[in-house]
């Protein structure tokens, strides 16, 4: 294996050298033991590395230059990650009357901020086809669990306590079946049938007086509508159930079609796939959730309401399922997918899911020669294929993943969908010209071609990046999670 | 492909060794092959009833987790507690070190939903 030439800070450290000067100290100094009880004090030292300003900037911009980022290059793991942060964001979240407040400020000094969130909840009320909307949870999997908890509560409050039963597809994000352990449910899988879409025979046999609810994304995880959309609100609502809708897909139906005109009850979305918001470093996310009249009861508390002229914290909310995160949301990220939306206005966000789902299917026609389709209709803003074909030469779809490091992208979401075999799935986005998506597929068929040539050279790829390729079995089973001086 | 004669497949690929009343169960060659290196096996505990075509565990590979299905219904009597620190055994002795649990059989007629090795054989070569 090519060792990495950049040595770790510690292996930078010189006894005694350091990167600033302490001012003398100004106040009386206290015995230690008066301050921190012995028990909690370090018996030795702690061993920090003691490098000069400019090697510490050096070290950590090296480390920097070996990110690889939206805004360094293409990725396709489109919304789903990270699409492109509008730069103008940063300044708009920046803004004194942003920045600078306080969450335990009186409201009458934040009205700016405040208008700004309940504008926010209106317009994510309006591009879902939703009642209301809370700005509180702080993601997309605890917007599920929210969202599941308010159908909870609307449930208990028709005294109708039979309903243990969550419905997720077999597509399903990971996070579905997971938000409705967690929020007091069972998870039911129903099956994709050979369309890739929800099996409606399957789902009408499971469908019952247990059914709490169906959470369902929709363009679902591979890529594709659900048409039967309507009947299956039919029979979920017929036996008393409600319809989730996972947002993580919205990129796909911005200003074409909307979650509450499908039949769905609650909505989340992920500010920070559709709308956005920064989220590759890992987070802050939000993850708004909307819903229809009958569960805006269970909202949780406060939201933001207009009173006359002022907007004013809404608290009084008795059947409120109770607050779901401190203060009011991630507001930074809020303010920034208010910004978008605003940029965009109705036609620009209908045009970026266009976009979105041309782009996908332009990518999808250019591969579909060199890689098994599982599903060869037109696709929403994202597609799946297989390495059904590769895997014959023995070249696996890791394999091809490694190999397209080498030509400089990340690679794309392997082995998800669950459902099928040697999965690559790839979302491009809107944002992306089509000399990078024609660069990009030319990368796919040449790796393609290799693997029916020489295969050797996808399965021992990387070749050219830093670090050759890793072990990740022995990373699994013998992770080294700690550095130790040697 | 390794497909021991003497013993019975299910359709997601645990197989099944009949002794008597008992069985041992374990995961094939097949489904070892599919997964990739497996870095993790979770096993349920001895007193564990096990109910056919529901979930009695996970195996988890590099690429996925993938849950492990009754292939017969009843109780736990023994469990492989060396996979947990040794789970490379599924890959390489899929039917020998890499056995999972052994099951008292509480409905022995469930056996006969269980394919030979020619069946199973034909079932994966579909694929």
């Amino acid at each position: 294996m090519t060792q990495s030439n950049q040595p770790l800070i510690f292996e930078l450290s010189k006894s005694g050298r350091t990167g600033c000067s302490l001012p003398d100290l100004d106040i009386e100094t206290q015995p230690l033991d008066d301050l921190l009880p012995r028990s909690y004090q370090r018996k030795e030292p702690a061993e920090l590395p003691e490098v000069s300003e400019l090697q510490a900037v050096r070290h950590f911009t090296a480390l920097s230059q070996r990110n690889h980022g939206v805004d360094t290059g293409f990725y396709p793991l489109g919304s789903c990650t990270m699409k492109y942060n509008p730069k103008v964001h940063e300044d708009i979240a920046r803004f004194k009357g942003f920045a600078h407040i306080h969450p335990y400020q009186d409201s009458a000094t934040i009205q700016g901020a405040l208008e700004v969130m309940y504008r926010l909840q209106i317009s994510l009320a309006e591009i879902t086809g939703m009642a209301e909307v809370t700005l509180q949870p702080a993601a997309g999997a605890h917007g599920e669990w929210t969202g599941l908890m308010l159908i909870r509560a609307f449930h208990e409050a028709n005294q109708d306590y039979k309903r243990n039963k969550v419905i997720v597809p077999d597509s399903a994000h990971g996070t579905n079946p997971a938000s409705a352990v967690v929020a007091g449910f069972e998870a039911v899988t129903v099956r994709t049938n050979d369309r890739g879409l929800v099996d409606l025979d399957h789902l009408k046999e499971l469908t019952g007086e247990d059914t709490a609810a169906l959470m369902l994304t929709n363009p679902n995880t591979l890529g594709l509508f659900e048409e039967e959309i309507v009947e299956m609100a039919e029979i979920i609502h017929e036996a008393g159930g409600k319809l989730y809708y996972d947002g993580a897909n919205s990129n796909a139906i911005l200003g074409i079609a909307r979650p509450g005109d499908m039949g769905f009850d609650v909505v989340h979305l992920n500010l920070h796939k559709t709308f956005t918001t920064p989220h590759g470093g890992g987070g802050p996310g939000s993850g708004p959730v909307g819903v229809k009249q009958d569960l805006v009861p269970y909202l949780p508390a406060p939201q933001i309401i207009k009173q006359a002229d002022r907007y004013v914290f809404h608290y009084d909310i008795p059947e409120s399922i109770g607050r779901v995160k401190p203060y009011y949301g991630n507001f930074g990220i809020n303010v920034r997918a208010y910004a978008y939306i605003r940029t965009m206005g109705p036609a620009g966000l209908r045009k970026v899911s266009e976009f979105a789902v041309l782009n996908a299917n332009y990518m999808l026609r250019r591969l579909e020669p060199y890689f098994d389709v599982p599903y060869s209709q037109h696709c929403k803003h994202e597609f799946v294929l297989s390495g059904k074909r590769q895997k014959k030469q023995g070249v696996r779809t890791l394999d091809m993943a490694k190999r397209l490091l080498d030509f400089g992208y990340h690679p794309p979401t392997i082995y998800f969908p669950i459902n099928v075999e040697e999965t690559m799935m790839i979302e491009p986005t809107e944002t992306e010209a089509k000399e990078v998506l024609d660069e990009f597929c030319d990368a796919m068929i040449q790796i393609a071609e290799e693997a029916e040539d020489h295969p050797e050279i996808v399965q021992e790829a990387p070749h050219h990046t830093v670090i050759d390729r890793l072990d990740e079995t022995k990373a699994a089973r013998q992770p080294v999670l700690r550095y130790e001086k040697q | 492909m390794n497909l021991p004669q003497e013993l019975k497949y299910s359709k997601e690929h645990e197989w099944v060794k009949v002794d008597g009343n008992k069985v041992v169960i374990g995961i094939t060659e097949h489904a070892q092959d599919e997964l990739g290196d497996i870095v993790f096996v979770e096993l349920p505990e001895k007193g564990d009833q096990l109910t056919v075509d529901e979930p009695f565990g996970s195996v988890e590979s590099v690429k996925t987790v993938s849950e492990l299905y009754a292939p017969v219904s009843g109780e736990v009597l023994d469990v492989n507690g060396e996979l947990e620190d040794s789970p490379e055994f599924v890959n390489e002795s899929p039917y020998e070190k890499a056995w999972m649990v052994v099951v008292e059989l509480s409905d022995a007629s469930q056996l006969d939903a269980l394919m030979d090795a020619d069946t199973y054989k034909q079932m994966i070569s579909e694929d």
